[in-house]
């Protein structure tokens, strides 16, 4: 998209905005690990963990591929 | 700001952490600051109003789907599923995707050719002045209705399940939309709708992933819902549906197919501004083909993160909901289904990721509003009517102008549905009674170049008035619902669907009646307007894999498949 005008694609905002909030969701998970949030279902499965961490997986794919470069 | 989200009252369904506040924050900034970036993109008319027309098919695709994926939707049809259960899903399956490809394939080619900018600017170059000012007024008058509806509709939803104050939601909110709308234009919208896709996708998905997991798979689920709700049918599509009296909507399969899938949905899909704008901004006509095509992929698997949770609330809730006009102190409704189960799963952090995707639903809806009416006003509007000769700048700059003060009047709507909530359910359906023959006029317009001018313009005012009368009629004199619906339990939802089917039929019946007893538009007019006068660029020598009609068709047997599925 907008390669014309060279406009950040709007998925390399979609990669920054995974890789953030993965950071947060995970770093939240790990916090919890041993003392779960009350009244939440399953958490054992610790889902904020691997949640989180695909979230950074599919944000820094998402980045790298759509990093805004310069012309050539 | 954060302070003021804190401040939840003690009895909401979910209470957020420091880390789920902090999750909404970013998300405020990162669309405020997308659309400050993308200012100094929207100068031309062109880029402002149709996003530079240089989007990508996935952009396109995207944007059109999720401008319908707003909050309001996903909690209703989740409600929905709790309490008429997987039929639903007709909504999200037939009711979208035969619409979609059809879109695509072959209306899509007429709006792009003609290079219309919106629905009522191919009407004026289809049949005239008269058809196009009906529908760019009503348009215009209803979607901003609409978003302030929208907007009342999200500050209740934010006080009733995370406290939040209601001046404080409709202020931020809107002021929020405005900055970035009216800075970026329908490029802002479509970058915060994609944004907004992925954060409903990533924010919901895991309620059905650990719902299943719970219940032990869709088998497990099922099993539940018989052992807790004996004798109720909630897993079946079209079984139920053989006679209206066997099911909770009280819907006979003859209005899912002809008044949802033919009329409704048609409508909706194919001429509603709002969802056909995001298209128009395609790079050129394979991809404004193939955008709705995609998109109709992922409609159809929406159900996972809306049919499916409130399937799984019926299955693993301890308590039962009740419709939201008989909930007491205590009671949760079927709307509530979709924020329980994500306060049921998800703890600090994940919660903020859900609710942040409820908030960027409602702004994307609002902005989708906003912007919609925007370009319909200043170029269907005002640009005929109003001032015909002033510079492509004044125009935009008349585009910035109407997101402010469409925003202003839909802020003035949302008050003045807290006064009187009444309104809301009619101005819902004032939308309704334009849509459905809006998709007669101009279907046959494109596909049979002999309508007349004034064949099409009483058509689409005979469907109109058709749809206001029947819904008067079911509404106020409860005995005409037999007549109208074929039975006399269907419900309101049943009831939409028969009138969207008595509209469109009056709409086509009279406008071949009219175009047989009046002149044609001489062909010269019609050139890249009609099937008969238009050359189609022909895909022979693309790659099949990038051929619309493949994947159009494919999209066509997957439904197919589903159905049977769940049959």
């Amino acid at each position: 998209m907008s390669e014309n005008r060279h406009i950040i694609p709007v998925w390399f905002f979609v990669g920054v905005l995974f890789v953030i909030y993965g950071v947060l969701i995970l770093i939240s998970g790990l916090v919890h690990w041993s003392h779960p949030a009350q009244g939440v279902e399953l958490a054992n499965l610790h889902a904020p963990v691997w949640w989180g961490a695909l979230l950074i997986v599919l944000g820094t794919i998402y980045c790298a591929k759509y990093y805004p470069r310069s012309e050539t | 700001m954060i302070a003021m989200m804190a401040l939840a009252a003690p009895t909401t369904l979910v209470h957020l952490s420091g880390v789920d506040l902090i999750i909404i924050a970013i998300y405020f900034l990162l669309v405020l600051g997308i659309g400050f970036y993308l200012k100094k993109f929207a100068k031309t008319g062109e880029d402002f109003f149709l996003a530079g027309r240089e989007m990508t098919a996935w952009v396109a695709g995207l944007a059109f789907v999720s401008a319908n994926l707003g909050s309001l939707e996903l909690l209703g049809w989740a409600g929905n599923a709790y309490q008429y259960g997987i039929m639903a899903a007709h909504w999200y399956w037939i009711g979208a995707i035969p619409a979609m490809v059809f879109l695509g394939l072959v209306m899509m080619p007429f709006y792009y050719i003609s290079k219309t900018h919106s629905v009522p600017g191919y009407l004026k170059l289809r049949y005239g002045t008269e058809a196009s000012a009906l529908s760019a007024v009503t348009f215009a008058f209803m979607t901003i209705l609409m978003s302030g509806v929208n907007m009342y509709a999200m500050a209740v939803v934010m006080e009733v399940v995370l406290g939040w104050n209601l001046h404080f939601s409709i202020i931020v909110s809107s002021l929020t939309v405005g900055v970035y709308v009216a800075a970026g234009g329908l490029f802002s919208a479509i970058f915060n709708e994609v944004l907004q896709f992925f954060l409903i996708w990533f924010g919901a998905l895991l309620i059905p992933i650990l719902g299943l997991i719970e219940t032990g798979g869709w088998s497990g689920m099922v099993a539940r819902i018989h052992e807790r709700f004996p004798g109720q049918d909630f897993t079946h599509m079209w079984g139920p549906m053989s006679s209206a009296s066997n099911n909770p909507m009280g819907v006979h399969w003859i209005a899912i197919v002809f008044g949802l899938g033919a009329s409704v949905s048609m409508g909706y899909w194919t001429t509603d501004f709002l969802v056909v704008q995001r298209v128009l901004s395609a790079k050129d006509v394979r991809s404004a083909k193939l955008a709705p095509i995609i998109g109709s992929f992922f409609k159809m698997a929406v159900p996972l993160i809306v049919i499916l949770p409130g399937l799984l609330g019926r299955a693993v809730l301890p308590f039962h909901l009740v419709p939201g006009n008989q909930a007491g102190p205590g009671q949760f409704k079927f709307d509530d289904v979709l924020p329980l189960m994500l306060a049921r799963y998800c703890g600090p952090g994940l919660l903020g990721l859900g609710i942040t995707a409820l908030v960027a639903g409602f702004m994307a809806g609002m902005a989708g509003n906003v912007s919609a009416f925007a370009t319909v006003w200043t170029y269907d509007l005002y640009r005929p009517y109003i001032r015909k000769d002033a510079t492509d700048t004044h125009y935009v700059s008349m585009g910035r102008w109407c997101t402010i003060i469409g925003l202003v009047v839909s802020i003035g709507t949302a008050y003045l549905v807290q006064y009187n909530k009444s309104m809301m359910d009619y101005v819902q359906a004032l939308f309704g009674f334009f849509i459905a023959p809006l998709f007669g006029t101009v279907v046959i317009g494109m596909l049979w170049k002999r309508v007349s001018r004034m064949g099409g313009f009483l058509g689409l005012l005979a469907g109109v008035i058709t749809s206001v009368t029947v819904f008067m009629l079911m509404k106020f004199v409860p005995s005409t619902v037999k007549v109208f619906a074929f039975s006399p339990l269907a419900q309101p939802l049943a009831q939409a669907m028969w009138q969207a089917l008595w509209a469109t039929v009056t709409c086509v019946v009279v406008t071949v009646l009219v175009t047989l007893v009046t002149k044609p538009k001489p062909d010269e007019e019609l050139r890249g307007l009609v099937y008969a006068l238009t050359e189609v660029p022909r895909e022979e020598h693309t790659n099949w894999l990038h051929r619309p009609v493949i994947w159009g068709v494919a999209a066509l047997a997957i439904l197919v498949v589903i159905q049977i599925i769940f049959w």
